[in-house]
């Protein structure tokens, strides 16, 4: 285990009447995660970034503290590293001195060709896509639950809606994750815990230089206050940008004998 | 997993283990106002509390001591760390009932106490406002009573304790022995380590009755004369403030005297000082149920609500003034106990308490000055209380030759910032007139205002013998964190 060697963390100070809202965001080096971390920074939230990529993650975290002094936290950490995760976990709510929102926003997308079927790639990103987002949510799950409050937040995608012809590990991941957190948001609601599906369309994001045609293109800033506003409004399930909805109905009722000769 | 080098002023490990979930709860305020979560353990016996230090040391954990739970702020929360309750750890060890001195295991609570000495003819010499409290937190907090200007806080009838050091270590300490901890730990707010016993002397009752008068003091001159003129020839005195009295009547409220009765006075002692004749009431006006009165509370908790009752209480205490009567040691000091619940009538958002200690010369004009700044602000408090108090010798001490006013505040999402603004003015005033605060009331001080009224040397002090005591910054709280640490 070697997370946060290089940073002094200070335990979290908490006022009574002046209580910080706490954060993990994990896959914050880059992109949405940490267009988000800085969104939940500017609101006040006290966050925690955990990445794979050391050089990065400290850059990002280097460049929230510069506007918000102390608000970034960094944690080093590979979301396949799943036996570290309960210690991690404790040891990042410890430091913040509670946890008020979780955010799994790490995900791949490696090139796949349209007749390529690689396993390796595929084990990947159900590892890091599916897989790490279980490890890290099921210990929140257990923490808001005994809590009594908390919101688990997971970027997904609108390509878990449907299996299209491109990645269909991809797909199937991200459909997966789905599914994982509509069972959780199924088992929660009842202990005052909310659990929110962000489905991103295209964003720019390193994910679209493997992506042949995209339009609607979004900025990471824009899709991070988006999705800050769903956590506000108390959403469920949201596409991001919002008219990915439409997009999303018209895919779910596409019936398979027209799907199957379609080539996207 | 093996512990990393541990931080010196935080106490804070780089990598911890993980600790059972279902330890996991939320710990909440007594006011309601604020909650956290840690993971509770509740040991019973001293192998179990060892356990838990020897836990805290392999997982890179902070120990917090909760006793009752009855602190308003965050005394007894340690977030996301351990929190120790010792309320299972509630036996009494040893009674005489001859010299009433007794012994017993921190968890055991002032009503467990009272109710276990009370036949023989004794009383606690000092209780507090709720017998929920545990000695442990008494102890820890050094608390007062509403006689806390005869006989000081609780530390000055404690004659002993055993302290357990976070290494496992038991320290035994009294004003002979180990004299410099007694003095820290006493007032220390479990900064040192955990009392596993503590031996304190009563106090011999004649009856179980207390002989009750009653004054209504117009205004806070009023007030500061009813309580010259009775602290000689009384044994307790307790001042209820309308904070919503404005101009002449800055300050109006009641007062309560009480008096022991001397040996002989009650014909039939044996009878008063049954259990069974202590009890508080279960209905109030002998229909009401006690249980669901907060509800009928509730909706008179806002400014207005509130300054309709206040100014009834003081119309009925001026009308029933220098009244006097005869009223249970249990009815008489267990005011916070008399509405169960009464907490909840603050809603969702609870309450904290402000209580500033203000020596007597300027009591006058900064008490005077605090209520005129908490109605400048339309932020009356709903609840204040009045007492005397004297110095003592603890290390920590909240006491001085002066007056304190605890004063409750509703507390709501919008109020928070204005509350805690709020907060900052009052200890203005209060360090100006060289007052002091009390960490069990405590919700709002900063680091600054605690070393301006305790002084550098004290803080350093405390720190030399927290160092002695607990080299690895194991026993911490919330409150330690945001006064010591931040």
């Amino acid at each position: 285990m070697q997370w946060n060697q290089t940073m002094t963390i200070l335990p979290q100070i908490n006022r009574p009447l002046e209580a910080k809202q706490r954060a993990i965001v994990i896959g914050a080096s880059s992109g949405i995660g940490a267009a988000l971390a800085q969104k939940l920074a500017a609101e006040g939230y006290v966050v925690a970034l955990l990445a794979r990529r050391e050089d990065q993650l400290t850059a990002v975290c280097d460049h929230i503290n510069a506007m918000y002094a102390g608000a970034a936290h960094a944690y080093v950490h590979n979301v396949t590293d799943f036996a570290e995760i309960p210690n991690l976990f404790q040891t990042i709510t410890r430091d913040l001195g509670g946890l008020d929102l979780i955010a799994y926003v790490a995900g791949i997308q490696p090139p796949v060709a349209l007749d390529e079927y690689n396993f390796a790639k595929d084990e990947a990103m159900v590892k890091v896509n599916l897989l790490g987002a279980m490890a890290w949510l099921n210990e929140a799950a257990i923490r808001f639950q005994r809590a009594g409050n908390g919101r688990i937040l997971a970027v997904s995608s609108i390509a878990g809606d449907r299996g299209r012809v491109g990645f269909p590990a991809y797909h199937a991941s991200k459909a997966g994750l789905n599914t994982y957190l509509e069972s959780l948001r199924n088992r929660l609601a009842k202990y005052g815990v909310t659990v929110t599906t962000i489905k991103p369309g295209f964003v720019d994001t390193i994910l679209l230089e493997n992506a042949p045609k995209t339009f609607w293109v979004v900025s990471t800033e824009e899709a991070a206050a988006q999705i800050y506003r769903a956590i506000r409004w108390n959403l469920q399930t949201v596409y991001v940008p919002l008219r990915w909805t439409l997009v999303g109905l018209a895919l779910h009722h596409i019936p398979s004998f027209i799907f199957r000769r379609l080539n996207f | 997993m093996t512990m990393t080098q541990v931080n010196e002023t935080t106490g804070s490990t780089d990598q911890i283990a993980a600790l059972p979930h279902e330890r996991l709860e939320r710990v909440w305020a007594w006011g309601g106002a604020s909650s956290s979560m840690g993971y509770v353990f509740r040991p019973t016996t001293l192998e179990h509390l060892r356990d838990v230090f020897d836990l805290a040391q392999q997982t890179g954990r902070s120990v917090g001591l909760k006793g009752g739970g009855n602190s308003y702020g965050d005394a007894f929360m340690n977030s996301e760390n351990i929190v120790l309750d010792l309320s299972r750890m509630n036996r009494i060890l040893d009674w005489n009932p001859e010299t009433g001195v007794v012994t017993a295991e921190p968890g055991v609570s002032i009503e467990k106490l009272w109710q276990y000495i009370l036949e023989d003819g004794w009383w606690p010499p000092v209780v507090t406002g709720t017998m929920k409290t545990t000695l442990g937190g008494c102890a820890g907090m050094n608390v007062h009573g509403k006689n806390a200007w005869q006989v000081g806080p609780i530390g000055n009838h404690i004659l002993q304790f055993d302290l357990m050091l976070p290494s496992g270590e038991i320290k035994t300490c009294s004003r002979e022995v180990n004299s410099d901890i007694f003095y820290a730990a006493i007032g220390g707010f479990g900064m040192l380590g955990c009392f596993t016993s503590l031996t304190l002397q009563m106090k011999r009752i004649y009856s179980g009755y207390l002989q009750v008068k009653t004054g209504a003091p117009a205004n806070l001159e009023g007030m500061f004369e009813f309580f010259e003129q009775n602290l000689e020839k009384s044994n307790y005195i307790v001042g209820w403030v309308d904070a919503f009295g404005k101009g002449d009547a800055l300050g109006r409220g009641d007062a309560h005297i009480a008096n022991y009765l001397p040996s002989g006075a009650d014909p039939n002692p044996q009878q008063s000082l049954r259990l069974e004749h202590q009890d508080l009431p279960d209905t109030i006006v002998g229909v009401v149920p006690k249980s669901i009165m907060w509800m009928f509370m509730r909706p008179f908790m806002n400014n207005m609500g509130t300054s309709l009752v206040n100014l009834g209480k003081y119309v009925s205490g001026r009308v029933g003034s220098g009244r006097e009567y005869l009223q249970t040691h249990a009815a008489f000091h267990f005011l916070l106990d008399y509405v169960p619940n009464w907490k909840k009538s603050y809603g969702s958002g609870g309450l904290i308490q402000y209580q500033p200690f203000i020596p007597k010369e300027n009591a006058r004009e900064a008490f005077a000055e605090i209520l005129r700044t908490c109605q400048k602000h339309d932020l009356p408090n709903y609840l204040t209380v009045f007492k005397r108090h004297r110095p003592d010798d603890f290390l920590l001490t909240h006491g001085l030759d002066g007056f304190s006013m605890a004063m409750d505040f509703l507390i709501t999402d919008s109020r928070r910032p204005q509350i805690a603004a709020l907060a900052r003015e009052l200890d203005a005033i209060v360090l100006a007139a060289n007052g002091r605060f009390y960490f069990a009331k405590d919700s709002t001080l900063t680091p600054d205002t605690v070393v301006a009224y305790l002084g550098q040397d004290t803080v350093a002090k405390f720190r030399a013998l927290k160092k002695e005591c607990d080299p690895d910054h194991v026993m911490q709280t919330d409150l330690w964190r945001r006064l010591f640490v931040a």
